[in-house]
C-alpha cells in the first residue's frame, strides 16, 4: 500500500460529461435460488452461500475461518451444515446454494461436528480472548476438559508470545490456524507475503521464513493481519502490554470513528481508547474505502500521542 | 510483487543445484541459452502457468538432492529467481518428509516402521540400527544418518529401506528385506547398492493369463524396439485410426471405475474432460503412499512403456496438451523407468500426435495423492486438498478442466482397446468389471501383487499367495489399506469386489490384502495407522489436524489403560472422533481416518480388559 502524496491528488476540475448519471445496476436483477432451509423454503440470488441463506432466514451460524472480505479457505469447519444427499458435511461458508438443496442446520449430526471442532479447539490453543469462540462452546456444550493433558496440546498452548517488534505481539498459542491472517498479508489484501502456514498436520503453524523475526521478515505493519485475527493471537503491543499489566480493562473503553490524518485517500479509523488512552485501531470491515485495511500510518502512527517510542518511529519510517 | 530477503547467501552448489533446473540466473537475463533442466523438463510455450512458481517444488527437491538439506541462503537464491515469496516457500518445503529445512547428514536411511514391516521385524530392525548408527532423526550423525518412515511402498519385501545420498550426483538404494548390516553397508559406500528385481514382486510373472502384469520381468521395459516387439503401442495405433470420440467411448463401455481409491466410472471423467474447453491436463496419479499399497510401483518399473502409452491415449483422447505423472519420491527406480521410457517416445517423435509428459516428483506426503493436493503440489503451493466442488475435470491443474487417473486405471485402457469396451465389461462381476491388481503382504506366504479378474474372495486371494504365514492362525485381515478396514477369519468368503466389499463395510480402497497371525498385537497395529494419519494430515481443516492427534491419544491411553474416566466413556468419545472427522473434514483422509481403527474395534476383543 503506498502512500499518495498531494501532488498525485486527484484534479478536482475535470468535466462532468452532460447526460444522466450512471448508476450500479440493482443487485435484484441476479436469479434466484430456491432452497430449504430446515424446512423452509428461501429465496437467495444466485451466486450466494448457504451461510447467506442460513443468515437470510435468521439462523445463526458459527464461523471462525470466514470474514466477509477475504476469500473463503473453509477450514475450520464449525459452520458445516447437513446437505441432503451428500455423504458429509458441507461448510456453509463457502458452499454455494443450488436450486433445490435442502440443509439442516441444527440436526445432531451438526451440533456434534461443532461442539467437537470447539472442543478440539479450545483443548490444543488457548481460547481466553476470544469472545467469540467462547460464546459458541457454550451454546454448543463443548467441553474441552475431557481430552486430559498431554504433551503436545500443553505446547502449543502455552508457547510464548513472540514479542519482537514495538508495533505488535504474535502470541500463537492462541492461533486456531484460521488462515485469515495469511490472506490479508498475501493476496486477499497487502500483497506482501510476510507470513504463511508453514509445517504439516498439528504442526502447522503460521511462520515468516525460517520462523525469522518481524523486524527481518517481509512485514511492513500494517496491521491488517492483526485486523481480522479472531482469536486475539495477533494484538497490538499496548494491548498485550497492558494485559501483562493486568490494566486491560473492555469496559472503560471507548470507540470513536475518524477519518485518518495522514494521506488523501481518506481511510476510516476507528480509534480505541481507555482512559483517554489510544488502545488500538481498527478499521470498519464494511467501509468502502478500506475493508479493514489500513497502512502502518493509520494502524500505528498514533503512538507520538501515548508512548514517546522511539524504535516505532524507526521502523515505522523503515517500513515505507 | 516486492519481494523481501533475509541477507542469507547461497553457496556455490546450492547456486548450481537451482540452475540446473532454471538455467543459470545471467543467460536468463539475456535471453541465452536455457539449460535442459533434468528435474522436470518443462517448456513455456502456451503453458498457462503462473509464472514459474511450479518448478518450486523440482528446484527444492534439487537442492536438498545435491545439498542434503535447504539453508536460509539456498532458499533465499531459490526465491529471487523464481520470484516466490520466502515465506510461502519455506512453508512449501516445511511441508514434505524429504526436505530437511536443517542441516542433516547427506547420507539418510528411510527405514519403513509401517505395519506392513512391523509384522516383517522392523521393530528390531530399528533397534538394531539405534545400536550401530545412534539415534533416529540425528542431524548430527555425521555422514549417514537414518529416519523412520511410513510405508515405503515395498511391503511385499518387508522389512524395507530407502537409502538416499545427496551429491554432485544424488543416488538412492533400495534395501529390501534389509537387515541393519545391509543397511550400514550400503550407506557407507558411495554408489547405489543393486535392489531387488521387480520381477521377484510379480509370484505369477509368465504367466499367460496375465493382462496388466504381462510384461513385467520381461525386456520390453528395457527398450522401445523390445516394447513394440512385445506388441507395444497397438493400442495407441488403434486409438490414432479410431479416433478419441472411440475411444471414450470403449472405456465408458468398459465400466472401468477408477484404481485409486475412490472408484469413480473413468468413462465419465475422460467424457468430461474431452467436452471441457482447452487448455486442458492429463495427470497420471503415481504418488502411492497408501500403506500396503505398491501395485503403481510394480507397473512402472515392470512396463513403463505401458503406462506412459496409456498417458499418451488419454491425452489424445481428451485432447489434452500437457500431461504430468506425479511419481512417489520415495520411488527412484519406478521415476527412472518412466523418465527413460517418455524421452525414448518422445525421441521418436511419438509423443507429437498425445502431448509432452513431464514428471514430478513427491517429496515425502501422503496427502499429495489425494487429487486436488497433488495439483496444488505440482504448481509449487502446500498440498493441501481443495474444496470439491469444483471437481477436477472442471477445474483442476492451474485451474484447467484436468483428467486425473491413478496407474493402475491408465494401464487398463491398453486391454480395453484391442477387444473393445463391451468385451472387457464381461470380466470379473457386474459391477466389477476387469483384471485387477491385489497387493498381499504382512503374514502370507508369497507376498507380492497378484492379478486375477475381479470376483475372487478374500481367502481366495490369501491363497493365491501361499496362505497365511508366521504362526499359520490368521488374526485378522487388513483390505483397502490404512484408510480401509480389518475383516476377521469368518469374513473371508466376502468377494474383493466394490459389492462385495461394500456389503462387509469395507472398500475395495488401494487393494490392500494384509494378513495378520495371531502372534501379532492388533492394539500395536491400530495405533501405528494411527500415527501415520495424524503425521500425514496436512493440518488445514480442524476435525483432521486436532481429532487424528486426539484419535492417537485415546488410542494409547486405552492401550496402557491410563483412561480418563470409564473405559465407556473412552469409547464414547472416540466414537465422536471418529464422527467428526468422518462429517465435517475437507478431504479423504480425514473422513477415512479412523475407518480402519473402528473396524477393528468393532469386530476384536481389544482393549477391552484395560479398564481401571
Ligand atoms: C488421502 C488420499 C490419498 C490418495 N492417494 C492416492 C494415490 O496415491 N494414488 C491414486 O491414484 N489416488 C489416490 N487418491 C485418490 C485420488 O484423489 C483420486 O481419486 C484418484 O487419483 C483418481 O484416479 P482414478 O479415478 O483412476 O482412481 C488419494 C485420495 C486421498 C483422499
Ligand atoms: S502487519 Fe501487514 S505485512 Fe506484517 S504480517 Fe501483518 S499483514 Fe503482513
Ligand atoms: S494468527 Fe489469528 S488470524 Fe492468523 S491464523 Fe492464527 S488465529 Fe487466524
Ligand atoms: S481432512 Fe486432513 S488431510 Fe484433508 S484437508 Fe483436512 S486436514 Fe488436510
Ligand atoms: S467458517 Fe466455514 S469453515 Fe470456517
Ligand atoms: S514398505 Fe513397510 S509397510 Fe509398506
Amino acid at each position: 500500500m503506498s502512500d499518495q502524496s498531494l501532488a498525485d491528488a486527484p484534479d478536482l476540475t475535470v468535466p462532468v460529461p452532460p447526460g444522466p448519471v450512471p448508476s450500479a445496476p440493482s443487485r435484484d436483477q441476479r436469479p434466484e435460488v430456491e432452497l430449504s432451509v430446515d424446512g423452509q423454503r428461501v429465496s437467495v440470488p444466485e451466486g450466494s452461500t448457504l451461510l447467506d441463506a442460513c443468515r437470510q432466514c435468521g439462523i445463526d451460524t458459527p464461523t471462525l475461518c470466514y470474514v466477509e472480505t477475504l476469500t473463503p479457505v473453509n477450514v475450520c469447519r464449525v459452520c458445516v451444515v447437513e446437505l441432503e444427499g451428500s455423504r458429509t458435511l458441507v461448510p456453509a461458508c463457502s458452499r454455494k446454494a443450488e436450486p433445490g438443496m435442502a440443509i439442516r442446520t441444527d440436526s445432531e449430526r451438526v451440533r456434534l461436528s461443532r461442539r467437537m471442532v470447539l472442543e478440539f479447539l479450545a483443548s490444543s490453543t488457548d481460547v481466553t480472548q476470544s469472545p467469540e469462540l467462547s460464546s459458541y462452546m457454550e451454546s454448543y456444550g463443548a467441553d474441552p476438559e475431557r481430552y486430559g493433558e498431554r504433551d503436545a496440546q500443553a505446547e502449543s498452548k502455552t508457547q510464548p508470545a513472540k514479542v519482537d517488534n514495538e508495533l505488535y505481539v504474535r502470541d500463537y498459542a492462541k492461533c486456531v490456524l484460521c488462515y485469515k491472517c495469511v490472506e490479508a498479508c498475501g493476496e486477499d489484501a497487502q500483497n506482501t507475503f510476510a507470513i504463511a502456514v508453514a509445517g504439516r498436520g498439528f504442526e502447522a503453524h503460521i511462520a515468516t521464513e525460517f520462523d525469522v523475526s518481524l523486524p527481518e521478515s517481509a512485514c511492513v505493519y500494517c496491521g491488517n493481519c492483526i485486523g481480522v485475527c479472531p482469536t486475539g493471537a495477533l494484538v497490538f503491543k499496548a494491548e498485550h502490554d497492558l494485559r501483562e499489566r493486568g490494566e486491560w480493562d473492555a469496559s472503560r473503553q471507548e470507540s470513536t470513528d475518524t477519518i485518518c490524518p495522514y494521506c488523501g485517500v481518506g481511510c476510516t479509523l476507528s480509534v480505541h481508547t481507555q482512559d483517554n488512552q489510544i488502545v488500538k485501531v481498527t478499521s470498519p470491515l464494511d467501509q468502502e474505502v478500506t475493508s479493514g485495511n489500513l497502512c502502518i500510518k493509520g494502524r500505528f502512527g498514533w503512538q507520538f500521542t501515548t508512548v514517546a517510542s522511539k524504535a516505532a518511529d524507526d521502523t515505522a519510517a523503515e517500513g515505507e | 510483487m516486492d519481494l523481501h530477503f533475509t541477507a542469507d547467501e547461497p553457496t556455490a552448489s546450492e547456486v548450481d543445484a537451482v540452475d540446473a533446473v532454471l538455467g543459470a540466473a545471467e543467460s536468463r537475463w539475456h535471453g541465452g541459452q536455457r539449460v535442459d533442466p533434468s528435474e522436470a523438463q518443462t517448456s513455456e510455450s502456451g503453458h498457462r502457468t503462473a509464472g514459474q512458481r511450479h518448478l518450486l517444488l523440482p528446484v527444492l527437491h534439487e537442492i536438498n538432492g545435491r545439498v542434503g538439506w535447504i539453508s536460509r541462503g539456498a532458499l533465499n537464491y531459490a526465491c529471487k529467481r523464481l520470484e516466490v515469496p520466502p515465506a510461502e516457500a519455506y512453508g512449501v518445503a516445511t511441508f514434505y518428509d524429504m526436505f530437511s529445512l536443517e542441516q542433516a547428514p547427506p547420507v539418510v536411511a528411510r527405514v519403513c516402521d509401517d505395519i506392513a514391516c512391523q509384522a516383517k521385524g522392523a521393530i528390531d530392525l530399528c533397534a538394531s540400527l539405534e545400536r550401530a548408527m545412534g539415534p533416529a532423526g540425528d542431524g548430527n550423525a555425521g555422514r549417514c544418518g537414518w529416519v523412520r518412515s511410513p510405508c515405503l511402498g515395498q511391503c511385499e519385501r518387508a522389512p524395507a529401506v530407502l537409502v538416499t545420498a545427496a551429491g554432485e550426483r544424488p543416488w538412492t538404494s533400495v534395501i529390501a528385506p534389509a537387515t541393519a548390516q545391509a543397511v550400514e553397508a550400503a550407506c557407507s559406500k558411495d554408489s547405489p547398492t543393486d535392489g531387488p528385481q521387480v520381477r521377484e514382486s510379480v509370484p505369477q510373472a509368465g504367466q499367460a493369463s496375465l493382462q496388466l502384469l504381462h510384461r513385467v520381468g520381461s525386456p520390453s521395459a528395457q527398450s522401445l524396439k523390445e516394447y513394440r516387439a512385445d506388441g507395444g503401442l497397438r493400442a495407441w495405433e488403434l486409438a490414432l485410426d479410431q479416433g478419441s470420440e472411440w475411444v471414450i467411448e470403449q472405456v465408458e463401455k468398459s465400466n472401468l471405475v477408477g484404481r485409486g481409491g475412490a472408484a469413480f466410472p473413468t468413462g465419465r471423467k475422460w467424457r468430461a474432460v474431452a467436452q471441457a474447453g482447452g487448455p486442458k491436463y492429463v495427470v497420471c496419479n503415481a504418488d502411492e503412499s497408501e500403506p500396503g499399497t505398491f501395485k503403481d510401483r510394480v507397473l512402472m518399473e515392470g512396463d513403463p512403456f505401458g503406462v506412459v502409452e496409456a498417458i499418451m491415449i488419454a491425452a489424445f483422447a481428451t485432447a489434452s496438451e500437457r500431461a504430468y505423472v506425479y511419481v512417489r519420491g520415495e520411488y527412484p527406480d519406478a521415476t527412472e523407468g518412466m523418465r527413460s521410457a517418455i524421452a525414448e517416445l518422445d525421441s521418436a517423435g511419438l509423443l507429437k500426435r498425445a502431448c509432452p509428459i513431464e514428471i514430478r516428483r513427491g517429496a515425502g506426503a501422503y496427502i499429495c495423492g489425494e487429487e486436488t493436493a497433488l495439483f496444488n503440489s505440482i504448481e509449487g503451493f502446500r498440498g493441501e486438498p481443495r474444496n470439491k466442488p469444483p471437481y477436477p475435470t472442471e477445474s483442476g491443474l492451474f485451474g484447467r478442466p484436468t483428467l486425473v487417473n491413478n496407474v493402475e486405471t491408465l494401464a487398463n485402457v491398453l486391454r480395453i482397446l484391442p477387444q473393445g469396451g463391451a468385451a472387457y465389461a464381461a470380466l470379473g462381476t457386474e459391477r466389477s468389471s476387469g483384471p485387477k491388481l491385489f497387493c498381499l503382504s504382512g503374514h502370507v506366504a508369497k507376498p507380492g501383487v497378484y492379478e486375477i479378474p475381479f470376483g475372487a474372495t478374500v481367502r481366495e486371494l490369501i491363497e493365491l499367495a501361499g496362505g497365511v504365514s508366521g504362526t499359520g492362525r490368521l488374526q485378522a485381515v487388513l483390505v483397502g489399506g490404512a484408510a480401509g478396514a480389518f475383516l476377521g477369519p469368518d469374513e473371508l468368503d466376502a468377494p474383493f469386489t466394490f459389492e462385495g466389499m461394500r456389503a462387509v463395510g469395507a472398500t475395495v480402497g488401494s487393494a490392500v490384502v494384509m494378513p495378520f497371525d495371531d502372534s501379532v498385537d492388533l492394539g500395536g497395529v491400530l495405533l501405528r495407522i494411527a500415527e501415520f494419519f495424524r503425521d500425514e494430515s496436512c493440518g488445514q481443516c480442524v476435525p483432521c489436524r486436532v481429532g487424528t492427534v486426539r484419535q492417537e491419544e485415546l488410542l494409547e491411553r486405552l492401550r496402557s489403560g491410563h483412561t480418563i474416566g470409564t473405559l465407556d466413556h473412552e469409547r464414547q468419545l472416540l466414537r465422536e472422533v471418529s464422527q467428526v472427522m468422518r462429517d465435517a473434514s475437507i478431504c479423504g483422509l480425514g473422513h477415512t481416518a479412523s475407518s480402519a481403527v473402528d473396524s477393528a474395534l468393532e469386530r476384536f476383543p481389544i482393549f477391552q480388559g484395560a479398564t481401571r
